[in-house]
């Protein structure tokens, strides 16, 4: 078989952070090559690579077993490469046709467009792949699915023989990704090449030939899907990557802080994103929510954290300490001894621009201590920035004039955890993935202060996509799958079983797929 | 290079850019560009005349562009300074004109002030609450409020309260003058430079400090920088949206009361002459920043004056056209230094 993509050892950096390394990869031709992965993998990079958005920091690439190194998308797609992306690229107000040529019209810059002929070489390519379209129809009235055939049909008349998927079927109905499937396998029949981009290992299985997956930047297993199992591919995506692992003393769990009872949450179009979702924390005890993402984990954390959509509609009760939590704003929600470390670093949990001093106060400027008339008491924050810093192992020259971005991630990190955890009267954190786009070495000493601030009496809601984080922190593990609790492990079981973590890791495989 | 220096080499370069080509065109114009900048040079910092001119064009940009430069933070674009001085200034003429002559000047000249804030404010402010209630990009609600600020003092003159058979107000009473520097202590001869001055400078270090040095200032640079993460931290952003368009427009009614108090003493139809606009470039060519504004205002009032007194040998356009370019280039070389950065 000749193999239509290769990569070798390559490798993208962003600064000092390696979004993809030391990947080697081969796709052959006629196949349907899937690449999963939790968000942040490395999976959209490493496409946008080979689509020619990126260029590689180093290593080499293969298009047909010649050597290429794209500049930019024009030439990826010269090589005869297409990409559809999770977003459509296409203009609602022009025709099916007109889309589909755009960019590769085929006359001269004052000649007519051939609109005849090409649509006659789209209605052929439609019938030949079994893509029913009116090629006269408007794109702005044709459903997700139908535009997603566009879409197909433009690589198609751009004889595109390699052609990647990013995220296809997330915007699509059933039935639609029932119909697509059936049009990637004749894609494939007749000799394309299909790189799929994806986290949902229902549709890998259903679907690919092979299975790559990819964890923090690298492909951890290529591997054929009839033989894989979902157990097993969950496990590769979210398991084995951390080499420290912290030593977690037995905790001895107090009062019942946050109780959730049958909390549901459904979006304004209506769709459900977490169901009859009940658990609760006690104070001095880990919650850790293992699941694969997009199973309802963000929606919780914005319903604590007072920020669900306009729109959503919620249901059920989150108590703290018998309080709501539901309808208040962060800063109330803040106020009555919560904390939140989000997802998303640095679109939510830092001013990048700001100088250390100042995001370590950003959240808690409102705290009477650090205030002096109507500005900051400089004394006062400085002396705690110090205090932070020095506990925290932060390494910044100095902190009251490095902007936070000239920090490395896991510095920044330890930022956010250093202000999150030091809140005074804090009784419950909303952890979410305290080590992603973090470098090893900070790894340990944010475990370590995670299992401090667990000891010292706080109630934490941990939510990770690492699931050897989730088993080496935890005192209980809740299993979360389509918006609810399918399994919970209780203390006694998650101290028994952290021994023997990777017969662990495929129980909880088990019950999160 | 470090991101200060750059701060100040954009501005810089932007201007002296603009000038060598100005200096072309002038000297494709048929002009010797030495002895027009010499006489630009003389006509403004040569007199005590010129200097106050200088001054009081300086005063007036020094408000409008602090009206732009504080929502510039929250990342808002205010292209209504122009509309909120046109209220502020029809506010104090009315106010003024208004007030019975035994009010004393201790009395009437915060009235008159406190009046045209109140006009500049709440005239930004309904750009403000559009933007936040029900999503008008304040660019376009802005722009909009200009035309009604125009239509609504321009019919309440000729309508209401021009004087007959001419196109302004009725004058304000003697009390609520602000005095000109010349009444007070003899400087700046005859010239319409007054204490508004003295009033803008204060006014841009109190700005600085409210951006910089507050908690205020804290909280609404962050909700321009990164309004997600804002939220986050439980800021309220339409909070923000509304108070920086409050203060800014309140501003820009200062702008006016130098201009009516100070200097004409009633309102007259185009009497703002488009310098609201000129405020955009003021604060753009000094990045926003209160006190880097104050050295912009006076670049910019130079040009202003400067451009007037040489008319007879170079048309001001010329001055038109080195302001615009500045500008230009300021955002040019501000994204040709992200890139290379």
């Amino acid at each position: 078989m000749a193999i239509a993509v290769r990569l070798s050892a390559l490798s993208k950096k962003f600064g000092s952070f390696f979004a993809n390394s030391n990947i080697s990869l081969s796709v052959e031709k006629g196949t349907i090559h899937a690449l999963v992965g939790e968000n942040g993998a490395g999976k959209s990079t490493l496409t946008k690579i080979i689509y020619g958005m990126h260029r590689p920091t180093s290593g080499e690439m293969f298009i047909d077993g010649k050597a290429v190194c794209f500049s930019s998308p024009r030439e990826a797609i010269h090589s005869g490469i297409g990409m559809v992306h999770q977003h459509f690229m296409l203009i609602p107000e022009l025709s099916v046709t007109e889309n589909i040529i755009l960019g590769n019209e085929q006359c001269g810059l004052f000649q007519r467009i051939p609109l005849k002929k090409s649509k006659a070489l789209i209605l052929n390519d439609a019938e030949a792949y079994g893509l029913a379209l009116d090629p006269d129809a408007l794109v702005g009235s044709l459903s997700i699915g139908e535009q997603q055939r566009v879409e197909i049909l433009k690589l198609l008349f751009r004889r595109a023989a390699i052609m990647i998927f990013d995220e296809p079927t997330a915007v699509l109905t059933p039935l639609e990704t029932e119909r697509f499937f059936a049009t990637l396998r004749s894609l494939r029949d007749k000799g394309k090449t299909i790189i799929l981009i994806t986290h949902k290992l229902d549709e890998v299985l259903a679907v690919a030939d092979m299975v790559s997956v990819m964890r923090r930047g690298e492909i951890v297993g290529t591997i054929p899907a009839a033989s894989a199992t979902k157990g097993e591919l969950a496990e590769m995506m979210v398991g084995r990557s951390l080499l420290l692992r912290v030593t977690n003393p037995p905790a001895s769990p107090g009062e019942t802080i946050l109780s959730i009872n049958q909390l549901g949450f459904r979006t304004k179009k209506g769709l459900e994103r977490v169901h009859d979702l009940s658990l609760t924390i006690r104070a001095g005890e880990i919650y850790g929510i293992a699941g694969v993402e997009g199973n309802g984990q963000s929606e919780l954390l914005q319903m604590l954290w007072g920020l669900a959509p306009e729109g959503a509609i919620i249901c059920g009760e989150a108590l703290l300490r018998g309080r709501s939590l539901i309808g208040r704003s962060p800063a109330e929600i803040a106020r009555m001894g919560v904390s939140h470390i989000p997802e998303d670093r640095l679109r939510h949990a830092v001013i990048s621009n700001y100088t250390v001093s100042e995001n370590l106060l950003f959240g808690r400027h409102r705290e009477r201590s650090f205030h002096q008339g109507t500005g900051f008491n400089t004394g006062a924050v400085n002396r705690y920035a110090e205090k932070m810093i020095g506990d925290y192992a932060v390494s910044c020259s100095s902190p009251d004039r490095q902007p936070l971005k000239a920090l490395s991630g896991g510095n920044q990190q330890k930022v956010v955890l250093a202000r999150e955890l030091s809140r005074p009267a804090i009784s419950l954190l909303l952890l979410a993935q305290p080590t992603r786009g973090v470098d090893i070495g900070s790894i340990e000493t944010i475990h370590q202060k995670i299992i401090e601030a667990r000891t010292s009496g706080i109630a934490i809601l941990l939510v990770s996509s690492e699931l050897e984080e989730i088993i080496a922190l935890s005192t209980r593990i809740g299993c979360l799958y389509k918006g609810s609790i399918r399994h919970e492990f209780s203390q006694e079981e998650v101290e028994l079983k952290r021994d023997s973590a990777d017969a662990f890791q495929k129980e909880i495989g088990l019950h999160i797929t | 290079m470090n991101r200060k220096s750059t701060r100040l080499l954009i501005p810089l370069l932007s201007i002296l850019s603009a000038l060598v080509v100005s200096t072309l065109i002038i000297f494709m114009a048929g002009r010797d560009p030495l002895m027009i900048f010499q006489k630009m040079f003389h006509a403004t910092f040569g007199s005590a005349y010129g200097a106050g001119q200088v001054l009081f064009r300086m005063t007036t940009l020094i408000f409008v562009a602090l009206a732009v430069a504080l929502p510039f933070q929250v990342r808002l674009f205010n292209i209504g300074a122009e509309g909120q001085l046109q209220m502020g200034a029809f506010a104090a003429a009315m106010t003024g004109a208004m007030l019975p002559a035994w009010v004393p000047s201790p009395a009437s000249i915060p009235l008159c002030i406190m009046s045209a804030m109140a006009a500049g404010a709440g005239w930004a402010l309904f750009a403000g609450v559009l933007k936040v209630r029900f999503g008008v990009n304040e660019v376009i609600g802005t722009i909009m409020l200009n035309f009604i600020a125009q239509g609504i003092t321009g019919y309440l003159l000729t309508w209401h309260f021009a004087i007959p058979s001419t196109v302004h107000t009725a004058p304000i009473t003697d009390a609520a003058v602000i005095p000109a520097f010349d009444t007070l202590t003899g400087w700046f001869a005859n010239s319409p430079a007054n204490l508004s001055t003295l009033l803008a400078i204060g006014i841009a270090l109190l700005f600085r400090i409210l951006l910089f040095s507050s908690r205020f200032g804290y909280e609404m640079r962050a909700v321009g920088l990164q309004p997600d993460a804002a939220r986050y931290g439980g800021i309220n952003a339409g909070m923000h949206t509304l108070t920086a368009m409050g203060i800014g427009g309140a501003a820009a009614g200062l702008g006016a009361a130098n201009i009516v108090l100070g200097y004409r003493h009633f309102y007259e139809a185009g009497m703002t002459g488009g310098v609201g606009f000129a405020g955009i470039a003021v604060a753009l060519l000094a990045g926003a920043h209160p006190l880097w504004i104050l050295l912009s205002a006076l670049f910019f009032g130079v040009l202003e004056y400067g451009g007037l007194t040489i008319n007879a040998w170079i048309p001001k356009d010329i001055f038109m056209i080195i302001e615009a370019l500045t500008i230009i280039l300021v955002i040019a070389f501000s994204a040709l230094g992200r890139r290379l950065g």
